[in-house]
């Protein structure tokens, strides 16, 4: 940094040339102002994850504004590498040793303030962005500290080795491997796991949380464009990780009115036998299990099946 | 260290370490299950009927692992129970699977998927009988699933009764078992579907989740579809 500065060498002093600070300032500014431009403009709306949701965008508007500020740094150091090379490069027949170095309080204080500002200035932000999206899509745990206004429509993610459920409790708590979201109405994620640790990432909404098995782990999201999302795993869970994963589908609130009904009807069978809805699942325990089944020793990992010893390595 | 012995010992590690790599390559890499074809000499795509033959077991006798459960498939050709998971079938093709349910009774974890799934009707039929849901947890009905997740294909096992004397010697051929049926579609392209079963039924490991359940040969596998 103190060869850009005349003032940091005596031999720069003496050349008494250009000043080789404003001709990198003249060269980099014009730089940073198109890169940015490119990246808010061109780039920015093509960044992940999209803008599907209200995660999703605020997601998409943080990487901008991260890229924004970093692209000048960027082109910064890339602007004074070559000018560097250029400018102070060994000639032909100059065999002198450069001069030497000293500090520049000038140049040592301007980086520090400088970068110091960036810094906080990004931690300010992304407190700020984080308080303001409600959790920006990520898991809050089971005490969300961060929520939405209103009754957010609730979702039960369940996850199992290697596939997710689903479970709508405000629609009598059917269970189904279908997600479907209204647009418009922000959204609840219950997500917990019945086996091993998995997590629910749900791509172009900007949502992802872990799935804990005895942990109900929320993240709120409110769908804003329909269409078709994937669903991943995002934690090694098994042989068949890569293999764990889903579509679910943003539609219009009628029509997501339409299919939570008709999906109630059509899996009351099955809701009849399972548990009551809660927001965990011990794994270990089925309580509803027939008494015969419990008399004979099965009663889940405590019964017959998953002895005292358990687990046991092969 | 004379010459020679240097030489020697160089020799001696390169042969261990050539004999070693060979080993990994010829058991591990080489060495897999065999694939069952079925419906060879089928046309795909025409919608022609195939039939395929499996049975679960509440051990495997014939691996190092006697106590784990395990599901074998009946060759095509021969006739034998073999043991694998793998098997191949035509791509457009109406698939007629027949289970032989020789183990006993464990609880879902999940008890939605005692519900059937991606069969023709979204039935099965357990001796004969059509049933579209088997509730594991009202009584000793629910050995383990065949489940393939990517074609929505769900299918509870049902199970001998809870004080049966179950077949102790792999692969089973007699003892007390149910005869589970049911037919679905294979899709029209070709590709690799896993299959696995939702019983935590990996009695040993936590939670019933490992060891047979996440070993190809025993409680999990692969369809081929060929087109």
């Amino acid at each position: 940094m103190a060869a850009a500065t005349p003032a940091a060498t005596p031999a720069a002093g003496a050349d008494a040339g250009p000043s080789h600070g404003l001709r990198i300032f003249s060269i980099w500014l014009p730089l940073a102002v198109i890169a940015d431009l490119l990246i808010w403009i061109v780039w920015g709306p093509h960044l992940p994850p999209g803008a599907m949701s209200s995660s999703a965008s605020n997601q998409q508007f943080d990487i901008k504004v991260m890229a924004v500020l970093a692209a000048p740094v960027m082109l910064f150091v890339l602007t004074y590498f070559s000018y560097a090379l250029i400018t102070w490069r060994q000639r032909e027949g100059d065999t002198e040793d450069g001069p030497p170095l000293h500090g520049n309080t000038r140049v040592q204080a301007s980086w520090i303030t400088i970068t110091a500002g960036i810094v906080l200035s990004l931690f300010v932000f992304g407190t700020v962005e984080l308080v303001s999206s409600h959790g920006a899509g990520a898991g809050e745990g089971p005490s969300p500290i961060w929520k939405p206004g209103g009754t957010p429509l609730q979702v039960q993610v369940i996850a199992q080795q290697w596939k997710f459920t689903y479970r709508y409790p405000q629609f009598g708590g059917f269970e189904t491997t279908q997600l479907v979201l209204p647009e418009g109405q922000w959204v609840a994620f219950n997500v917990t796991s019945l086996d091993v640790i998995h997590s629910f990432w749900a791509y172009q909404l900007g949502v992802k949380a872990d799935a804990n098995p005895g942990s109900d782990n929320v993240a709120y999201t409110k769908p804003e464009l329909q269409g078709r999302f994937v669903v991943r795993c995002s934690e090694l869970c098994g042989l068949w990780h890569g293999a764990m994963f889903d579509y679910g589908r943003v539609v219009s609130p009628s029509a997501f009115r339409s299919w939570a009904d008709a999906t109630r009807v059509q899996l009351a069978a099955v809701t009849k036998i399972l548990p009551p809805y809660a927001t965990t699942y011990d794994p270990t325990v089925i309580p509803q299990l027939n008494k015969a089944l419990v008399k004979a020793g099965i009663g889940g990992a405590n019964g017959y099946y998953y002895p005292p010893q358990d687990p046991v390595q092969p | 260290m004379s010459l020679p012995v240097r030489i020697a010992t160089l020799a001696v590690a390169f042969v261990a370490v050539a004999v070693g790599v060979a080993f990994v390559v010829v058991h591990y890499l080489l060495g897999g299950l065999p694939v069952e074809s079925f419906g060879s000499g089928v046309r795909p795509d025409t919608g022609a009927q195939v039939n395929v033959v499996m049975q679960e077991d509440p051990q495997n006798t014939v691996t190092s692992k006697p106590d784990w459960v395990s599901y074998f498939i009946k060759s095509p050709t021969t006739g034998a129970w073999v043991h694998t998971t793998l098997f191949t079938v035509p791509a457009g093709s109406k698939i007629n699977m027949t289970i032989l349910g020789y183990d006993g009774c464990t609880p879902l974890r999940n008890n939605y998927f005692s519900r059937v799934t991606g069969t023709i009707g979204n039935v099965i039929d357990v001796n004969g009988k059509p049933t579209s849901v088997i509730n594991s947890w009202s009584g000793c009905n629910v050995g383990h699933t065949f489940s393939i997740p990517a074609l929505n294909l769900n299918v509870p096992m049902a199970t001998p009764s809870l004080t049966a004397s179950l077949c102790g010697t792999s692969p089973c051929t007699s003892g007390p078992h149910t005869v589970v049926t049911f037919s679905f579609m294979t899709p029209r392209h070709a590709g690799n579907f896993i299959w696995q079963c939702r019983v935590p039924c990996g009695g040993g490991f936590l939670d019933g989740f490992g060891g047979p359940m996440q070993t190809i040969g025993f409680m999990m596998g692969n369809m081929q579809v060929v087109a």
